[in-house]
């Protein structure tokens, strides 16, 4: 292919490791060399994760959960513009400065949809094994080629910028990665049967009700311990779905799947767990609470459970 | 036993300690009760961070978005919602949840997001909205107005995606029954996922609108109590 994921993973890493030599020059942060250590750390598995043998990565990964867990990364000066300088080129572009920021879905959304599939000389343009992400990153790239151009102001700028960003995000950023981590981890230790024979344990095998209920509510649980409805999914039908409700009381596995996948949603709604959705945005929008997305989404996700219950015994009933 | 490590998450979560630490020891901990060597743990450690790099991806989108902040992009989408009389927050919500989930169930999921679109767009418009109508956000309700604008855009998508059957989750499910020999079809599938994905625009909508009552009740009772002059010069600029 044309461009690879790795191209990806080396664009986003220089991002990071440009932002981590700023860091640690930066005198007016307390922890300037452990929190540039971070950042450079990051942005070394970033970038070398396919050359380096895991390891090695497990080693580093390691290295990174230390910095943090001791409290050695923090934040520093980032030289932000000051409320009039904001003002003046506020003015200055107007609506204007919407435009890079609506490239970026739209030109991913066209990538994803037009370029994704083409052949340039034989080999696709994107990397097949990831569309998604290769269309998000070429359509950032032209995003902020345009934003350099409208704003004339240097490449260096906005790495300083971003830089201010990620640092407001610290050390959440690595979190979804290692939530993965143990996901792989909880995969083959077993965990999963475990639970789900501690369910089996629990239900009476002859009511309908009581296995959609043990059904949904498991998908919702064992979602919040992994942070991921398809880690759930498999080992939740297999367990419950399949002998109770299925085969036993002969329900339709279509309408079984798609509903209890969304009750395995609405536990990843109401789980620190699936960070990437609930503590990453926290900390992007700068909210003080890092589970204050997760307190505003579970009213919605217990709702829902609920109605996905109703509606899986309506259903099969 | 293997569930110690379930436990040591909770428990670590619950206590507030640092999130990668807690994991870190969770995933040691589960590894070596199931008697898995530490050079094993930590292989897997290392080769799981590597195939989720993906995950990392919004780093991609920080030079743009940081460049359009500090050029004032936060506060266009603030004025320009300031000039929509009708906007407020909850509306403004509302209208990105059904944009995200219809969008989502079209197939097109990577319309929305935290990094391109909720902090550059929908979190300074949703702020905006109170801004306009009554003049200054206090920070307590700002926070909250962000932490709406996350969710929407979470639930919007969930509920939306797996009514396209070419989404992850249904070709998984697909994949899943035909290893049990079980019949499935991903039509059905879709189709199925269509009164959950109603059921959460409905619910969420009625939240969203309580959200702007809980806003004005607080906001017309906090201004009565400050200068009202001021206040009310404010509300006649910007009407």
């Amino acid at each position: 292919m044309v461009i690879s994921t790795e191209a990806v993973y080396i664009f986003i890493g220089i991002i990071t490791l440009c932002g981590s030599i700023y860091t640690f020059f930066d005198k007016k942060n307390p922890r300037r060399i452990s929190s540039a250590l971070f950042y450079f750390l990051y942005a070394v598995t970033l970038m070398c994760a396919k050359v380096i043998p895991p390891f090695y990565i497990g080693l580093i990964v390691l290295a990174i959960v230390v910095l943090a867990g001791l409290n050695r990364v923090q934040k520093g000066h980032y030289g932000e513009a000051p409320r009039e300088e904001r003002e003046k080129n506020r003015k200055r572009l107007g609506g204007w400065l919407f435009l890079p920021a609506l490239l970026i879905p739209l030109l991913t959304v066209a990538g994803v949809e037009g370029v994704g599939s083409h052949k340039l000389a034989g080999r696709f343009i994107f990397d097949q094994s990831n569309v998604t992400m290769v269309s998000l990153a070429v359509g950032t790239a032209i995003a902020l080629i345009v934003a350099w151009l409208m704003t004339k102001s240097s490449p260096l700028t906005s790495v300083k910028e971003s830089r201010r960003l990620l640092e407001s995000i610290g050390w959440a950023a690595v979190l979804p990665q290692m939530l993965a981590m143990l996901g792989t981890i909880f995969n083959s230790a077993g965990v999963g049967t475990a639970v789900s024979s501690a369910v089996d344990h629990i239900i009476p095998a002859n009511s309908l009700f009581w296995a959609v209920f043990a059904y949904c509510v498991g998908m919702a649980l064992f979602t919040m311990i992994m942070g991921n409805a398809f880690a759930a999914f498999p080992v939740m039908t297999a367990g419950i779905a399949i002998p109770l409700i299925i085969q036993h009381f002969g329900v339709n596995a279509d309408r079984v799947a798609a509903i209890g996948m969304f009750a395995g949603y609405c536990g990843t709604l109401m789980t620190p767990m699936a960070a990437n959705f609930n503590i990453v945005p926290a900390a992007l929008l700068d909210l003080k609470s890092k589970y204050h997305v997760i307190r505003a989404q579970v009213p919605t996700a217990i709702l829902l459970l609920a109605v996905n219950i109703v509606i899986m015994y309506l259903v099969a009933r | 036993m293997v569930l110690i490590g379930v436990a040591v998450v909770i428990v670590g979560f619950l206590i507030r300690l640092n999130p990668l630490l807690v994991v870190t020891v969770a995933g040691l901990v589960t590894g070596l009760i199931a008697h898995q060597s530490l050079y094993s743990i930590i292989t897997q450690f290392g080769e799981a961070f590597e195939t989720n790099r993906y995950m990392a991806i919004f780093i991609a989108t920080l030079p743009v978005i940081g460049l359009l902040e500090r050029h004032g992009l936060r506060e266009q989408a603030e004025r320009l919602i300031g000039r929509i009389r009708a906007a407020t927050t909850g509306r403004i919500l509302m209208l990105y949840l059904l944009l995200r989930e219809v969008t989502a169930a079209l197939g097109i999921t990577s319309i929305g997001g935290a990094a391109q679109t909720v902090r550059p767009l929908i979190a300074p418009m949703a702020e905006g909205a109170v801004e306009a109508k009554y003049g200054s956000i206090p920070e307590d309700t700002q926070q909250e107005v962000r932490a709406h604008a996350a969710a929407v855009d979470n639930i919007g998508v969930f509920f939306g995606e797996d009514i396209f059957i070419a989404v992850g989750a249904v070709l998984l499910m697909k994949g899943f029954f035909d290893q049990n020999h079980i019949k499935s079809t991903p039509i059905d599938m879709g189709l199925w996922a269509i009164p959950t994905a109603a059921a959460a625009l409905v619910i969420h909508c009625i939240r969203l609108y309580l959200l702007d009552r809980r806003i004005k009740r607080r906001m017309t009772g906090e201004s009565t109590s400050t200068t009202s002059t001021e206040e009310g010069a404010n509300l006649g600029d910007l009407n």
